[in-house]
């Protein structure tokens, strides 16, 4: 019995692709794809002001207020924050990517990649919270601060309007850090994959031609790691585009896109608002992938 | 600068190797804090250096009904996305092996992009459909949310592997007069799995600790890391967030040590034939 059901599927591969590929296919239609043209179409309903119920009927309204100066203001705020934040993270990614790919041993190298990694899976909650710990007025930063006698130059710090706040945990600055912080392992990895890749024989052929260190650097490594830093911006980019957890618990009032689509699909119940608030991070996502593919970002993912 | 005869850049200036510690403890020393605050006396307060250590919120933070029902939560829709996701990631990475067929790269892509879009792009997509269906917020619902983005990670190890291991011992086995059932069993499954172990263990852990799409997904409920969240927002009981956040630590981060282990030699074979 067993065997003739098995030659029957054997003689039928056709039978078999359709059997194996139909469940994942049909969850991802539904469950995803399904979603996202629900979001898009709940982008052209609109909340009724008074009756504080969406309205199901296509309309364009709710695209118009997105384009209202506050909302503007968040769309243009969170990009922002998103360019410096992948810039840091490439500044801060480098060095260790570069000494991973170029300088360490076999072993040192197994245990710098489970370093970097192990950030990466443990709980992205906890090491927010981590933050909190160590922002907070009375915790490790304002120590340290006293400690090499410094709480002046902080206080001057948290006093400027823009990027202070009344401790480092309620500041615009604080959002910067933390994201760096939770999105800085996105960063080594790809770089380091793209930095293995630059043939030793460049950088000694650069050298053997009377190149100084830095000159190799600049001319040789920086241009043939590029797409690796690409790739890395990729993830920092995309992941505080559409992040409200950071700027909730760091925030002052200031919103940011995640923050601010939260708050409408929640306490206000205005999903149409939300949704094409959402927009926002696709597009400008899609339009950063388009880039990066031409910049040749993906052979190094 | 140094002199240049020598080949200088075969050793890390110091500057490089300041950089790349610097970063290194950037990555781990709010790590260890979590650790260490987990024993702090203070009840109200992040004070550093901790006025005093303690053992004292261990059992209180264990026992508090909050957080058990948080993880009991966690834990249910981790396994069960999980479960889900092994299927269905199997299958299509079966799929993708063994046949060519029209849409292909199309699937591969709708696979990643949960993972590669913003979560909270998944997170309001869901909330939309919930919406626009009248769907009660439920256990499933955060399920759904979770299987989805878990699918990748066991397709990605499933492919891998079998991309790895040769077509040679599946026909032998036939030829040897096995059926299909029984080259699954014997030659397939073992075969992958430790692939599957790991990518259950990616699985697991990345749903343990989602908290973007779930609060999309969740309704009222708390899982761990919403509660955790909500903690964050409105600090009631700090010890016991304390402890909890250093279990959750241990409990997502050991797991994929072990799954780094088991999928290590694979790779490093894989690495060395290139």
């Amino acid at each position: 019995m067993l065997k003739r059901l098995s030659t029957f599927f054997y003689l039928r591969p056709k039978l078999i692709l359709f059997l194996q590929l139909s469940p994942p296919l049909l969850w991802f239609l539904v469950a995803y794809i399904g979603a996202l043209i629900a979001m898009l179409i709940n982008s052209f309903f609109y909340l009724d002001g008074f009756t504080g119920k969406v309205v199901h009927e296509f309309t364009l309204r709710t695209y118009v207020k997105l384009l209202l100066p506050t909302n503007l203001q968040i769309l243009g705020r969170t990009t922002l924050m998103a360019v410096a934040v992948t810039l840091a993270c490439v500044i801060l990614a480098f060095p260790l990517s570069y000494y991973m790919a170029r300088f360490a041993s076999k072993r040192m190298k197994t245990f710098l990649y489970l370093a970097v990694t192990l950030p990466l899976w443990s709980s992205y909650v906890v090491r927010v919270y981590s933050w909190k710990l160590i922002l907070a007025k009375e915790g490790i930063v304002s120590w340290f601060a006293h400690l090499i006698h410094l709480d002046g130059l902080l206080n001057w710090y948290l006093s400027s309007e823009a990027l202070g706040g009344t401790s480092l945990a309620v500041s615009i600055t604080g959002i910067f850090i933390v994201f760096v912080y939770i999105w800085l392992p996105y960063m080594i990895l790809p770089i380091q994959t793209a930095l293995e890749r630059v043939p030793k024989s460049l950088v000694e052929a650069s050298s053997d031609l009377g190149a100084t260190p830095a000159q190799t650097f600049r001319n040789v490594i920086l241009p043939l790691s590029f797409p690796g830093v690409v790739a890395g911006s990729i993830f920092t980019f995309s992941l505080t585009l559409g992040d409200f957890i950071v700027p909730s618990l760091f925030g002052n009032s200031s919103f940011f896109i995640g923050k601010a689509v939260l708050t409408y699909q929640g306490t206000s119940g205005n999903i149409p608002l939300a949704a094409a608030f959402t927009m926002g991070p696709i597009i400008i996502m899609i339009a950063y992938l388009l880039l990066a593919r031409k910049l040749g970002a993906f052979d190094a993912l | 600068m140094p002199s240049k005869p020598q080949p200088s850049e075969e050793r890390a200036s110091w500057f490089l190797k300041f950089g790349a510690l610097g970063a290194l403890l950037f990555l781990h020393i709010p790590l260890i804090l979590i650790f260490l605050y987990a024993f702090t006396t203070e009840e109200s307060a992040y004070t550093f250096p901790p006025p005093g250590l303690t053992l004292k919120w261990f059992p209180l933070a264990l026992s508090n009904p909050a957080m058990q029902d948080a993880l009991l939560l966690s834990i249910k829709v981790a396994s069960l996305a999980t479960f889900s996701a092994l299927i269905l990631g199997t299958l299509a990475a079966a799929a993708v092996y063994r046949f060519d067929f029209f849409g292909k790269d199309a699937v591969s892509f709708m696979l990643i992009l949960p993972l590669a879009l913003p979560g909270i792009v998944t997170g309001i997509a869901l909330r939309s459909a919930i919406s626009l269906m009248h769907i009660p917020f439920s256990f499933w619902t955060i399920v759904i949310g979770h299987a989805t983005f878990c699918v990748v990670v066991v397709y990605n190890n499933v492919l891998a592997r079998f991309r790895r291991s040769s077509n040679s011992m599946i026909e032998a086995s036939m030829d040897l007069g096995a059926n299909s059932f029984q080259t699954f069993w014997h030659i397939v499954l073992p075969n992958i799995g430790t692939a599957l172990l790991a990518g259950a263990i990616l699985a697991f852990s990345l749903s343990f600790d989602e908290v973007i799409v779930t609060t999309f997904t969740a309704g009222n409920q708390q899982t761990l890391p919403i509660w955790i969240f909500s903690q964050m927002l409105k600090p009631r009981n700090r010890p016991i967030t304390n402890v909890t956040a250093m279990l959750v630590v241990l409990i997502t981060a050991l797991p994929i040590l072990f799954a780094q282990r088991i999928t290590a030699g694979t790779s490093d074979s894989d690495g060395g034939s290139k």
